[in-house]
C-alpha cells in the first residue's frame, strides 16, 4: 500500500475552482420561486420600555407581512447558553439595534422605505456602557449584579509571595471591540412547508447551533428543522452565534407569509447590529525574584459581554486560561468576570478571549523587563514553561516544546539584535523611529476542559456508488480549508487519491453533529474522527472479503463500488472519546484545559512616522510549532490572514461608540488593512507532532490572532520609549502620549 | 442598497457583457451590480459594502476596473463589461484563476472574483508589475482572509506565465 503522501502536500482546494470562476453559490446568489425579502426593525435607543409602535401613513401596510414577538410559536429566545436573548424584543430593549419587528415584502426597495416608516416610542431607562460602570452596579441591567459569569483559578499560595518579592510590577491593559468584517455580510433564506417543517439556507459556521435555536423558537422536533450551509464568505467567529438570530427571523417571516423569505444584511446593519470581539480590561500584579523569575501573580481579567449573555462565559473561559501565557507561574490567582453593558452582545471572534488576555500579558512582560532591568528577550527566557512544569490550571506540559529554541530561531530570522542596535543608534533624529517587539505565546486547540466530552462529536464517512468516499461532518468551510484538509485526512488514512474523497454539503438532514466549526478544533479533533471513520469503511470492505489486505486506490474504488452495488451505500461512524487520563474540574477550573497547545514566537518591526504618528509594520516574523502541517499553502494562509487581522486589531480597527451604538459602521470609516498596508509576513513552522490530532495536527486557526498586537505595541515602545497599554493604538494616542510626556523635540516636528 | 430614483421609468439599455450583446429593461439609476446579478444571473459579481470601498463587485467596464455598486446601469449603455464569468471557465481557466488556485489566493472566495478582475486590469496595464505596483494596484479590493500575500504571489506567478510584452 505504498502511495504518494497527501498529508503535508499542497493539493488543490476542493471548492477552489468554483471560487475562482464565480460559480460558488453563496446565500445571496440563491433565488427561490415566490420569494419575499425580509428586513428588521431595530431599537433606536440603548435601553428602555417599548410604549407604542406606529406604522406611519404613506406606506401600503396591507402589502407587508409583519412579525412581532407575539407570532413566535415557541420560546422567544435564541437558545444558546443562558437563553436570555430574545429573538424579538417585546416589552423592553437592552441595546441599540435590538430586533423588535420583522417585515417582508416582494420588493426590497419598498421594504427599505417601510422599515424607516415604523416609529417606536420608548420610555428610556438608565444605561451602562463601560466595564467600570457595570462593575459599580450603578444600574442593574442584567441579573442581580450585571455579571454573566465569573471564574477563579488558583495555583499555589500566591498570598505568601509578596513579602519576599524583589520586585512587584503592576499594570493595566485594555483592548477594544473589533469587527470581524468578513466580506460577505450575514444572510439567510428560510422556507416553511406544512409537512416538512422549516428549512434555512445560510452563511454560517455552526449548522447545529442554528438547528437547536430554531427547534426551541418554533417548538419543532429535530426532524422538522433543516439547516443548510451555503458557501460562506468569511466568518472568523462572526457567523458562530448570530446566524441563529437571522435564521430565526427569516423562519418567522416564512411561517407567517407562507413564502420563502430572504434576509441579507447590508454592511451597515451587519456592522452595527451583529457581534464583535469583546472589549477587555486586564490588571496584573506580579511578584518577581531579584533575577527576574516570576514568583506569583494576581491577574484580573474582565470582558464586556454587551446586553445578553450569548457566548461570553466561553470567551471568558479561554481568555482566563490563556492569561498566564507560555510562562511558569509557581503561584497565581486569576479572577475573571464577564459583565453586562447596554451595547449589542459581543461574541465570537478568532482567538475567543485569548488575544485580549495575551495582549495584556505580553505587554506586561515587557513592563517587568523594564522594572527588573532585563531585556525583553531575557525576561521571557527566565520564565518560559518547560516540559514537565504546569500551567496556571495545573496542566502538566507533556509536549517536548523548547520555547528558548523557538525564541532563538525567531531572533535569528528577524535579525533582531542587529536591527535593534542599528535602530537605537538612528532613532535620535530623523522623521522615523524604528523598533522591534516580541511576543511569545500559546493557543489551546479544541474546546476547553470537558467541552469536547460534552460535544461528543460524531463523524461519518460514506462509500458511494461511484466507489468514492464522502465525508459527513457538520464542520463547515468558510475559507480555512475544512473540505480540503478533511479529504486529505480520509485519503491518507486509506491510501487513496485525494480525488477519491469529497465532503458533503453541511446539511443537517445529511450530516451528523460533529460539533461547531470553532476553537481551532476542526483539523485536530474532527480530523482525527474522520481518520477513524474512514478506517471503518475499509474494515467493512475487508470483512466482506471484497478487498485484499494490500490494494491500490483503484482496487479500493472498485471494491467499494461492488460493495455498494450489492448492499447499497454504506456508512461508517466515529464518536469522540476523551483521551485517557485527562482530568478537568469544572468547579475549580483546574486540570487539562486543552489536549494540545500550539506555541509561537512572533517578532514585529515597526516604523513610527514622527510627522503623522502613524505606525507601520515593516517586517513580521511568525514562528510557530503547530504539530504536523497538513497542507503547507493553507496553513501559511491561515497564519498570514490571522496576522493581518491582528495588525488591524493593534493599529487600525477602532469601533467608535456613542450611547452604545457603533458610529462607524461602514468600511469607509472602520479601517481594516489593505494590500498596501501590510508588511511581508514571514511564516515558519516547527513540527513536533501531536498524539491527539489527525496525523499529528494541532489547531492553528486562532493562534496567529494572539501574538501580533503585543509584539507591535512592544515594538512601538522600543521605538519611542513610551509604554502604550491600550489597543487599537491610533496616531492620536501616540500624539497625546508624547505631548503628555512633554517631548518637545517630537512635537515641534522633525526637520 | 439604494432605491432607484422615484419618477424615472424603466428603459431599455444595451451593452456587451462577456462578449455578448445584452439588452436589459431597468431604471437608469439601478446599480449595474444588481442588473448583472438579478437580470443577467451573473452572480459571480459580489456585494460587500455597497459604497465602493471593498471592491467585491469589481468588473471591467471598457477595460477599466470599476465598482459595479457605484455605476448606474445607464452609464454602462454602449460599453463592454467583463465579469468573472467572462474571464475564464472550468475548461479554460485564465492564468490568474489558475495562479489563485495554486498559490492560495482564494480562501472564502467572496472577494476573489473582484480581486481577480482587479489583477487582470493591473496586468493589462502593466504586464511585469513590481511588488509595490501590485500592492497599490490591488489596494482597492479588500480581503479579510488572506492578508494578501498569497494573492500577490498569484499575481506574480500569473505575470510570469504570460508572454514577454
Amino acid at each position: 500500500m505504498n502511495h504518494e503522501p497527501i498529508i503535508g502536500t499542497a493539493v488543490p482546494r476542493k471548492e477552489g475552482q468554483n471560487k475562482v470562476t464565480g460559480k460558488a453559490q453563496y446565500v445571496d446568489d440563491m433565488v427561490l420561486p415566490n420569494m419575499l425579502y425580509g428586513a428588521t426593525v431595530r431599537s433606536q435607543i440603548p435601553r428602555g420600555r417599548i410604549k407604542n409602535i406606529k406604522f406611519s401613513p404613506g406606506i401600503n401596510w396591507s402589502e407587508f407581512v409583519v412579525v412581532s414577538a407575539k407570532d413566535i410559536p415557541g420560546k422567544n429566545c435564541i437558545s444558546l447558553i443562558m437563553d436570555d436573548q430574545p429573538c424579538l424584543a417585546q416589552e423592553a430593549v437592552n441595546h441599540p439595534e435590538e430586533p423588535i419587528l420583522l417585515l417582508a415584502h416582494r420588493d426590497r426597495y419598498v421594504l427599505a422605505k417601510a422599515v424607516e416608516a415604523v416609529s417606536i416610542d420608548y420610555e428610556p431607562l438608565p444605561t451602562v456602557f463601560t466595564i467600570e460602570d457595570s462593575e459599580r452596579c450603578s444600574e442593574i441591567i442584567w441579573g442581580s449584579n450585571n455579571t454573566f459569569k465569573t471564574y477563579l483559578v488558583t495555583k499555589g499560595d500566591v498570598d505568601s509571595v509578596w513579602k519576599d518579592a524583589a520586585y512587584i510590577v503592576e499594570g493595566e491593559y485594555t483592548t477594544g471591540a473589533q469587527e470581524q468584517l468578513y466580506i460577505e455580510n450575514n444572510g439567510m433564506i428560510a422556507s416553511c412547508d406544512a409537512g416538512q417543517g422549516i428549512t434555512v439556507w445560510g452563511s454560517l459556521q455552526c449548522p447545529y447551533y442554528v438547528h437547536k435555536a430554531l427547534m426551541a423558537l418554533c417548538n419543532l422536533t429535530a426532524d422538522k428543522v433543516r439547516v443548510v450551509q451555503m458557501e460562506t464568505g468569511g466568518a472568523f467567529g462572526g457567523k458562530e452565534e448570530y446566524p441563529s438570530m437571522i435564521a430565526a427571523h427569516a423562519a418567522l417571516l416564512a411561517v407567517k407569509s407562507g413564502c420563502p423569505v430572504k434576509m441579507i444584511y447590508d454592511r451597515m446593519e451587519d456592522m452595527v447590529a451583529t457581534t464583535k470581539r469583546h472589549p477587555s480590561r486586564t490588571r496584573h500584579r506580579t511578584a518577581l525574584s531579584k533575577d527576574g523569575k516570576i514568583l506569583g501573580g494576581e491577574i484580573e481579567f474582565i470582558i464586556d459581554g454587551g446586553a445578553y449573555c450569548t457566548l461570553s462565559p466561553v470567551v471568558l473561559s479561554r481568555g482566563t486560561i490563556h492569561a498566564g501565557g507560555s510562562y511558569f507561574w509557581p503561584s497565581v490567582r486569576i479572577r475573571a468576570k464577564a459583565v453586562a453593558t447596554n451595547v449589542p452582545p459581543h461574541g465570537a471572534f478568532r482567538g475567543f478571549g485569548a488575544p485580549q488576555s495575551l495582549f495584556a500579558l505580553e505587554r506586561h512582560m515587557d513592563h517587568i523587563a523594564e522594572v527588573v532591568g532585563l531585556s525583553s528577550v531575557e525576561i521571557r527566557r527566565r520564565n518560559f514553561l518547560k516540559p514537565g512544569q504546569t500551567t496556571t490550571t495545573d496542566q502538566v506540559v507533556r509536549e517536548e516544546i523548547d520555547l528558548n529554541k523557538l525564541l532563538d530561531r525567531a531572533l535569528e530570522l528577524s535579525d533582531y539584535h542587529k536591527k535593534r542596535m542599528s535602530f537605537s543608534q538612528n532613532n535620535t533624529s530623523g522623521a522615523t523611529r524604528r523598533g522591534m517587539g516580541i511576543a511569545a505565546f500559546l493557543h489551546g486547540a479544541g474546546f476547553t476542559g470537558s467541552g469536547e466530552r460534552y460535544l461528543s462529536s460524531v463523524v461519518g464517512v460514506e462509500g458511494g456508488a461511484d466507489g468514492r468516499l464522502r465525508v459527513l461532518v457538520s464542520s463547515t468551510e468558510f475559507g480555512q480549508g475544512t473540505k480540503t484538509v478533511l479529504s486529505q485526512i480520509a485519503a491518507e488514512a486509506l491510501g487513496l487519491r485525494y480525488e477519491d474523497v469529497t465532503v458533503a454539503q453541511a446539511d443537517t438532514t445529511e450530516v451528523p453533529n460533529s460539533g461547531p466549526t470553532v476553537a481551532s478544533r476542526t483539523a485536530m479533533i474532527v480530523g482525527k474522527l474522520v481518520q477513524l471513520a474512514a478506517l471503518g469503511i475499509r474494515q467493512t470492505l475487508f470483512s466482506s472479503g471484497i478487498l485484499k489486505e494490500s490494494y491500490s486506490p483503484e482496487e479500493f474504488r472498485i471494491a467499494c463500488q461492488n460493495y455498494v452495488a450489492a448492499h447499497g451505500p454504506f456508512r461508517s461512524w466515529s464518536h469522540y472519546e476523551e483521551p485517557k487520563g485527562v482530568f478537568w474540574d469544572d468547579e475549580k477550573y483546574r486540570g487539562e484545559a486543552y489536549a494540545a497547545f500550539a506555541w509561537a514566537v512572533y517578532i514585529a518591526e515597526v516604523a513610527v512616522d514622527m510627522v503623522t504618528y502613524s505606525v507601520s509594520v515593516e517586517d513580521f516574523v511568525a514562528l510557530q510549532e503547530v504539530g504536523k502541517v497538513l497542507h503547507p499553502v493553507l496553513a501559511q494562509g491561515q497564519i498570514i490572514g490571522g496576522i493581518a487581522q491582528a495588525i488591524g486589531f493593534a493599529l487600525y480597527e477602532n469601533v467608535a461608540w456613542q450611547n452604545g451604538r457603533m458610529q462607524n459602521g461602514q468600511m469607509t470609516n472602520y479601517i481594516m488593512p489593505t494590500s498596501a498596508d501590510l508588511p511581508p509576513i514571514r511564516v515558519y513552522f516547527e513540527e513536533l507532532g501531536n498524539v491527539h490530532g489527525a496525523f499529528g495536527a494541532k489547531g492553528i486557526g486562532e493562534l496567529p490572532m494572539d501574538g501580533p498586537a503585543p509584539a507591535i505595541v512592544n515594538a512601538v515602545k522600543d521605538a519611542l520609549g513610551v509604554n502604550f497599554n491600550s489597543i487599537p493604538l491610533l496616531p492620536e494616542d501616540i500624539f497625546h502620549a508624547l505631548a503628555a510626556k512633554g517631548e518637545e523635540a517630537y512635537l515641534k516636528g522633525v526637520k | 442598497m439604494s432605491a432607484p430614483s422615484a419618477g424615472t421609468m424603466p428603459c431599455e439599455i444595451s451593452f456587451v457583457v462577456n462578449g455578448e450583446q445584452r439588452t436589459v429593461r431597468a431604471h437608469p439609476m439601478e446599480r449595474l451590480l444588481d442588473v448583472l446579478r438579478q437580470q443577467l444571473s451573473l452572480t459571480g459579481t459580489k456585494e460587500g459594502c455597497g459604497e465602493g470601498e471593498c471592491g467585491a463587485c469589481s468588473v471591467l467596464l471598457d477595460g477599466l476596473i470599476v465598482n459595479s455598486c457605484l455605476i448606474p446601469v445607464l452609464q454602462a449603455k454602449g460599453t463592454e463589461v467583463v465579469t468573472i464569468e467572462g474571464l475564464g471557465a472550468d475548461d479554460r481557466l485564465h492564468a490568474l484563476q489558475k495562479a489563485f488556485l495554486e498559490c492560495g489566493g482564494a480562501q472564502c472566495g467572496i472577494c476573489t472574483p473582484g480581486m481577480i478582475l482587479a489583477a487582470t486590469h493591473l496586468l493589462n496595464k502593466n504586464p511585469r508589475p513590481k511588488l509595490q505596483d501590485i500592492r497599490e494596484g490591488l489596494a482597492g479590493n479588500l480581503c479579510r482572509c488572506t492578508g494578501y500575500m498569497q494573492i500577490i504571489e498569484a499575481v506574480i506567478a500569473a505575470a510570469h506565465e504570460s508572454p514577454t510584452p
